[in-house]
């Protein structure tokens, strides 16, 4: 049995604090001590105010409770709300720590220049900073046309600028979350059911008997309301199959783990579909009813035997079939989860397809335990004119390729606007909100020559991120429980609506990004688009429409509608026509024929590392999103830093130790602008290596995440591009251990 | 009446959501915490077994920390819950080495802090805050005596095991296997 020593404690306690508390002793002497620090104060001494969360794209809906002094205490789920069921993940319970992080942006920020020729940034009035970025919208609008000023954004504060711009005659708009992340999945699921999965996904896994999860890690991605489910499924004896080169937390809950050879998904997927098909498991009344091209796919997948995917994938043939007829038992009560951050390498849509046609084999589309049927509430729009019809949008970046993108793809906007890709319709300013790029998008040299090109970037953000070194302008935006804002209405199985209020007034000189939209649209002579003088306004009018008010709302957060749609499910035999080019669920893709695309997915060879490199795979940990929360005051207290796993025998090769700090280098040279500390584990291949994404920040004003750990994405040089919808594919890079500081290389170091 | 909890290790994700929601609900600084995860791994890649535990203050029977406090600051309140007045502490740390948990911490204050199962809610028959936030409801909470608390019925039909059973503490986290 293994000592204590041998466990790795996440957070902060036990031996750490107990070393800490010699310091306290020397400081204040032994003695009586009073309590200066306020202890637990009962719910009924605190006031909450509706909300929803904004510390990751879920948006749980919670109560803030605020106490007599008008300080945030404590975020709490609502009961009543799909996303959470009152129960809020890590993120959400420690986003009271976006407001009171020190470290947040306080007032308008310019960007200016010094005698000697050095930029700085000055403290600015509102006023100003406004006028700066209004004056330019015009200027852009006179020389190149309102369409090349373009947005980057993500999540909530997003929409409002998306509807200035869209006021001001632009929709030159891209999201990280397309490209960059879900897009492929978007793709793949429209073109076989003609339906998007959704967010929250559409996935019944409440009631599944079997949860396959391809590279999915619930659990390390606290997608609440799936990973409280996933919990449930447990309790129920469902079986659980996860895919992952890596022993996530869902491998470890899992059934069935299947350590698959990095890359060679695809040859997994279509064995299973070979075995489905030709062991006579597929649901045959549901696939003769509702599909299209069944006969093309068994010609297809005739030489895809498990025996064959075992040469590509190492997964034991019959791990392969005892999987694929597990899946087969639970059938239709099986989800094939699609998955979420899907830009693996290249041919991701491809890969979704084969995950949607092993879907549609099990019959599980529209059925309890598989994926259910959404509805969500239409929020009626406020009144205003009508959007001007830009000239081109982002669609037109694009010209012939990716004929299948539904949202703006990021990397093109970052080409269009750099002159030398001769695009023909140019980027000349961006807009970004609420989205970190130089950390989110892969390719950094690529994302630094577009904003170099770009002569004018204005940044809203409740953080000095670094996407904020980048800009001319810097808005600082009130946090979420400092605000009004959208009201919150995705599908889910019930349709419901939540809002989202201040709990407290807006900290230091930060604004609401619904204020800051609205006043350059003033300054743009927009006004009748923004016609009113407090968005309480608009959502007062939005929720009359929809049979509450805004006085309602704020007793009870969450609103749930009877459905209007139909049952969650089909019932058996019933007839529906699916929104595809043959009204059925393609397992032969029409669409994808008609533009010279797969019509039926085919696995391709990846590259593989070279010698001395890992592949690079990298992933997400339960109390962090993205880059956004590595300097919130309660979420680095769990987890201050990533780490580089590494197999122990890849270890013993560089003896490396468990803390020893390393460099990464790529493939292409690239290093880590910061050292990362080894993690000896077992859980990851020794063919790979896992970081967790979002930390490494190199941005100075963020005290706690400053140099912490280091970025994935520095690492992330090669893209592969999806060909059917412009995805990033970006797990094929490869990483070696660099032991020394390369800054030092070559220099004399006096011992 | 005996407070207890169980752990359910086939379904904790190690989320830290108990840490985050403890130090929110019971004003823990910064840089302390009153609960915490532990991982532990086993095997060798891909023979594997992961557990995670979220693991506090055991408000063990026998409780050695109450037993060494010079000045009754530590004790045992109803259904055995064991706390520390922070007024009549003195800070000397002894109970810090009694405990085989490692579960009790010196505020910066200068007084010993520990989980105190959240009392306050407790008291008003309110689960913990652990309990009540944890996403994939792996904790349980109630009365051990009540065949019927929540705490009872998880432990009803389940394997389990304690920590450091060695110590002879009769902890009260029972961790379902």
């Amino acid at each position: 049995m293994k000592t204590r020593r041998d466990f790795i404690k996440i957070s902060t306690a036990g031996a750490g604090a107990a070393a800490i508390s010699f310091k306290a002793f020397g400081s204040k002497g032994f003695g009586l001590f009073e309590s200066k620090t306020e202890g637990p104060v009962s719910d009924e001494d605190l006031t909450p105010y509706p909300t929803y969360c904004e510390v990751c794209f879920w948006k749980c809906a919670a109560w803030a409770y605020v106490d007599k002094s008008g300080t945030i205490r404590k975020v709490v789920g609502n009961k009543n709300d799909p996303h959470c069921n009152g129960r809020l993940c890590p993120r959400g319970t420690g986003g009271v720590g976006m407001v009171y992080d020190e470290d947040r942006l306080k007032t308008p920020l310019i960007r200016d220049t010094r005698k000697d020729g050095t930029q700085y940034f000055r403290e600015a009035s509102w006023e100003e900073a406004l006028d700066k970025v209004a004056d330019k919208m015009k200027e852009v609008k006179e020389k190149h046309g309102p369409e090349a000023f373009g947005l980057f954004n993500h999540g909530t504060p997003g929409g409002h600028f998306h509807h200035l711009l869209r006021a001001y005659g632009s929709e030159s708009n891209a999201e990280p979350a397309f490209a960059n992340c879900r897009g492929p999945r978007s793709s793949a699921y429209f073109s076989t059911f003609g339906a998007y999965v959704g967010s929250p996904e559409c996935t019944d896994i409440r009631d599944t008997k079997c949860l396959v999860l391809i590279g999915s890690h619930l659990g390390e991605n606290m997608h609440n309301s799936q990973v409280q489910e996933m919990s449930d499924a447990i309790d129920n004896g469902a079986t659980i199959i996860t895919v992952d080169p890596r022993f996530s937390t869902a491998a470890a809950h899992s059934n069935h783990w299947l350590p698959i050879k990095p890359s060679t998904d695809i040859a997994l997927l279509m064995a299973w579909i070979h075995v489905l098909i030709y062991e006579g498991l597929y649901d045959k009344d549901y696939v003769e009813q509702y599909t299209f091209g069944l006969d093309y796919l068994k010609d297809h997948v005739k030489n895809m035997t498990p025996e064959w995917a075992y040469g590509i994938t190492t997964i034991e043939p019959e791990e392969i079939r005892r999987t694929a007829r597990a899946m087969a038992d639970a059938a239709p009560a099986v989800i094939i989860h699609p998955g979420r951050h899907v830009v693996w390498y290249g041919d991701d849509t491809q890969r979704g397809r084969a995950m949607a046609i092993l879907t549609a084999l099990l019959g599980s589309w529209g059925k309890r335990g598989g994926l259910y049927f959404p509805e969500g509430v239409s929020v009626p729009a406020y009144p205003h004119p009508h959007f001007p019809e830009p000239k081109w949008t982002w669609k037109d970046w694009n010209e012939d390729r990716y004929p299948l993108a539904t949202m703006g793809i990021t990397t093109e906007a970052l080409k269009a606007s750099i002159p030398r890709y001769n695009y023909k319709h140019q980027l000349k300013a961006w807009l970004v909100a609420g989205t970190n790029l130089p950390l989110s998008m892969p390719d950094k040299p690529l994302f630094k020559e577009a904003a170099d090109s770009v002569e004018f970037i204005a940044v809203m953000d409740t953080m000095p991120m670094d996407i904020t070194g980048y800009a001319d302008v810097v808005f600082p935006e009130a946090t979420y429980l400092e605000r009004y804002d959208v009201i919150r209405s995705a599908a889910n199985r019930e349709p419901n609506i939540a809002l989202r209020m201040p709990a407290i007034e807006p900290k230091y000189d930060s604004k609401p990004g619904w204020w800051i939209a609205k006043q350059i649209g003033e300054r743009l002579g927009l006004h009748d688009y923004f016609n009113y003088d407090d968005y309480s306004e608009v959502i007062d009018w939005q929720l009359k429409q929809l049979g509450t008010s805004l006085e309602e709302m704020k007793k009870i957060g969450v609103k749930k509608y009877p459905r209007k749609s139909g049952p969650l499910y089909l019932g058996d035999g019933e007839n529906f026509d699916f929104n595809t080019t043959t009204g059925k669920i393609e397992l032969y893709s029409v669409d994808f024929a008609d533009h010279g695309f797969d019509p039926i997915p085919n696995y391709t060879k990846h590259p593989e590392p070279p010698q001395n490199f890992y592949r690079l795979i990298y992933g997400r940990a339960p109390m962090h999103t993205f880059s956004r929360t590595s300097n919130n005051p309660n979420l680095s207290d769990l987890m201050s830093e990533n780490s580089v796993w590494v197999n122990p025998k890849v270890a013993d090769l560089w003896e490396l130790k468990n803390g020893q700090e390393v460099w990464l280098k790529n493939q292409d040279d690239a290093i880590t602008s910061f050292p990362v500390k080894v993690r000896v584990t077992e859980r990851i291949r020794w063919d790979s290596v896992y970081m967790v994404h979002g930390f490494g920040h190199k941005n100075k004003k963020l005290s706690r995440a400053f140099g912490k750990g280091a970025a994935d994405t520095e690492m992330i040089t090669n893209v592969a591009v999806d060909p059917i919808m412009g995805g990033t594919g970006m797990r094929g890079n490869f990483i070696t251990f660099l032991t020394e500081d390369p800054a030092l290389e070559g220099k004399e170091v006096k011992a | 009446m005996r407070y207890a909890m169980a752990i359910d290790t086939k379904k904790c994700v190690g989320c830290g959501d108990c840490v985050v929601a403890c130090q929110t609900e019971n004003n823990v600084p910064h840089g302390y915490c009153r609960d915490w995860i532990v991982e532990r791994v086993d095997g060798t890649y891909p023979s594997l077994s992961l557990e995670f535990r979220s693991e506090r203050c055991n408000h063990c029977d026998n409780s050695p920390c109450v037993r060494c406090c010079p000045t009754g600051a530590s004790h045992i309140e109803e259904g055995g819950i064991v706390t520390v007045t922070h007024h009549k502490c003195i800070g000397c740390g002894a109970c810090i080495q009694s405990c085989p948990y490692d579960a009790r911490y010196s505020h910066p204050e200068g007084y010993v802090d520990k989980c105190t199962f959240c009392l306050h809610r407790v008291q008003k028959g309110q689960n913990t805050a652990c309990v009540d936030v944890c996403p994939t409801k792996c904790l349980h909470f109630g009365d051990l005596d009540d065949p019927n608390s929540d705490v009872s019925l998880a432990i009803k039909d389940r394997s389990w095991k304690v920590l450091a059973p060695e110590a002879g503490t009769k902890p009260q986290l029972y961790f379902l296997t």
